[in-house]
């Protein structure tokens, strides 16, 4: 298998524009005019206290929240108007925060979920050899799985359909260090195939050598971008923003 | 021959008569299932589009010469479609708000649909004939089975099993269950849950209404007479607990057949026997027969 978009005609070199987003959860005004660029084929995360608004920033992306104001071009269109099923169908794949694997569903009915958004998805023998837990479990109950079965899982059901800008919500919390790398290693192989990844991690020491680029949000705003160059240089600072 | 000191042939005919009721029960608490799963609505409208489903019948007889085999298909998708209309116009709005809400809403429908029916229709009932194939009875040894008594319980364990069947094991079916467990994670799959959520209200009503068809030509087609199957169907929900497909299927017959046997062993509780259960579940089982502990 070659790059994942060899095929893709209408290319732009950032494939995620976010500029001046605004989201509400009701009456709280939770973003306050966030701005960043994600480039075709770059892992860029999203890092802040808890809190920050990092979650809330991925869903604003795909229409989740309430209210939403500014702009969002993905591959160049804009969406900041458009309803949440038409935003995935411009190939994006979301992998929330609390995982969301169907109870109710086996593992494999939660694999095959997801319908297609776009041509050069994994096969589902792919996904069987990067994550072989999954085959194992395949006709295990949803809620029967471990937590780190549930996040390979809710990983390896957008790798399915096709998406090539992945939004995972910090995949690696709760984790055994095994575990999580073994999920390090999935990003950098997705990352070798072309796929562009948005990040959002608590972790790290995780995610540092993972990205190209880094944002830090508080308050709902970016207070600092930083290139995996400036990454030595800027430590400190991002130290202190992230208090860790 | 008896049992307990009842006819063998009283026996069965009661039972049958239970197991016809059930059947109502179990289409109607089904649909209800399946639409509060989905919309988080109790859907107090199903009587009054039941009712509905067997005025639709009525009048595509009495006022377009249609029969009774292509009202059972007619119909159902009539009283959809304005189920389906019901939806983006009116409980589209309440599913962020309290379950109260919907219930109000469809509470107040109910009410202007089956005054609307009075109006036109006066409460004394209209009768509507059974279809030529299903008229007289068999002999089936043990008792004479009416024909079409016969029909309704297969018709209606049929519709049930297949939409059980589409539920449970089809793609189709695991959109439905993923998005009743969290829609929006659904839609941000690229699944378009709006669309889905009518279409889901649309079927719930229209099986609703197929049950008011299957009703029409042994019951007297009135206004009212989805107000009179609605408080049991609820009763029927609550023993069953919400949100299982197969809970509400089996629950539904379950009670039907219970009514039946009462009716022959002690009459007199045979209209309140349902209550009776009902209470007793809540009390062992607060969630329901099938329903799940939160
Ligand atoms: N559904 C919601 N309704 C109202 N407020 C919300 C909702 N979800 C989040 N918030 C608020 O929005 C702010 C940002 O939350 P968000 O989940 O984006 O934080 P985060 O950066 O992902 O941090 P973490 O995941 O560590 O909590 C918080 O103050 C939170 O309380
Ligand atoms: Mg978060």
């Amino acid at each position: 298998m070659g790059t994942v978009d060899a095929l893709d005609t209408s290319r732009h070199a950032e494939l995620l524009r976010v500029a001046n987003l605004h989201a509400f959860y009701g009456e709280s005004h939770i973003l306050h005019g966030i701005d960043f660029v994600v480039n075709r084929g770059e892992v860029v995360t999203l890092l802040g206290r808890n809190g920050a608004g990092r979650t809330t920033t991925l869903r604003a992306i795909l229409g989740l929240t309430g209210t939403r104001a500014g702009s969002i071009l993905i591959n160049g269109r804009e969406t900041i108007g458009m309803a949440t099923h038409e935003i995935a169908h411009l190939g994006v794949g979301y992998c929330p925060e609390e995982r969301g694997i169907f109870a109710s569903l086996s593992a494999e009915e939660n694999l095959l979920l997801p319908p297609a958004v776009a041509s050069g998805g994994m096969s589902v023998d792919e996904i069987y050899t990067m994550f072989p837990n999954l085959r194992e479990r395949r006709s295990s109950p949803g809620m029967r799985l471990s937590g780190g079965e549930q996040q390979m899982l809710a990983i390896a059901r957008i790798l399915r359909t096709g998406a090539k800008l992945l939004l995972l919500d910090e995949i690696s919390e709760g984790l055994a260090p095994v575990i999580v790398q073994t999920l390090g290693r999935v990003i950098r192989t997705l990352k070798e195939r072309g796929y562009t990844i948005v990040i959002v991690e608590q972790n790290f020491r995780f995610a540092a050598p993972l990205a190209d680029r880094h944002y830090v949000i508080e308050h709902g705003r970016i207070v600092e971008a930083v290139t995996m160059a400036e990454l030595d240089k800027k430590m400190h600072k991002l130290h202190v923003l992230l208090g860790i | 021959m008896a049992i307990f000191g009842v006819p063998l042939q009283a026996m069965f005919g009661q039972l049958l008569l239970g197991l016809v009721n059930g059947s109502f029960y179990a289409m109607l608490s089904l649909g209800l299932a399946v639409i509060f799963g989905l919309l988080n609505i109790i859907n107090f409208t199903h009587g009054a589009v039941y009712m509905m489903g067997a005025y639709a019948a009525y009048i595509l007889m009495t006022v377009l010469g249609i029969g009774y085999w292509p009202a059972l298909v007619l119909a159902p998708l009539a009283v959809g479609i304005f189920g389906m209309v019901i939806e983006r116009t009116m409980l589209r709005w309440l599913y962020k708000l309290d379950h109260l809400y919907g219930f109000l809403l469809t509470f107040g429908l109910t009410l202007v649909l089956e005054g609307l029916f009075r109006s036109v229709y006066g409460v004394s009932g209209q009768p509507y004939p059974v279809p030529d194939l299903l008229r007289g009875a068999t002999d089936v040894g043990f008792m004479t089975l009416p024909n079409y008594r016969a029909w309704i319980v297969v018709a209606s364990l049929s519709v049930c099993l297949i939409t059980w069947y589409v539920i449970e094991r089809t793609k189709l079916g695991a959109y439905l269950r993923a998005g009743t467990e969290n829609p929006q994670l659904v839609q941000a799959f690229g699944i378009n849950v709006p669309l889905m959520v009518t279409l889901t209200y649309g079927f719930g009503v229209a099986l609703a209404a197929f049950a008011g068809v299957l009703a029409a030509p042994v019951i007297q087609v009135n206004p009212l007479m989805g107000s009179n199957l609605i408080i049991v169907v609820f009763a029927v929900v609550v023993i069953g607990g919400m949100g299982s497909i197969l809970g509400s299927i089996l629950t539904g017959l379950g009670l039907g057949i219970v009514e039946g046997l009462t009716k022959v062993y002690y009459p007199e509780a045979s209209s309140t026997v349902v209550f009776v259960i009902m209470a007793i579940v809540l009390m062992v089982r607060p969630a329901g027969l099938f329903g799940r502990e939160k």
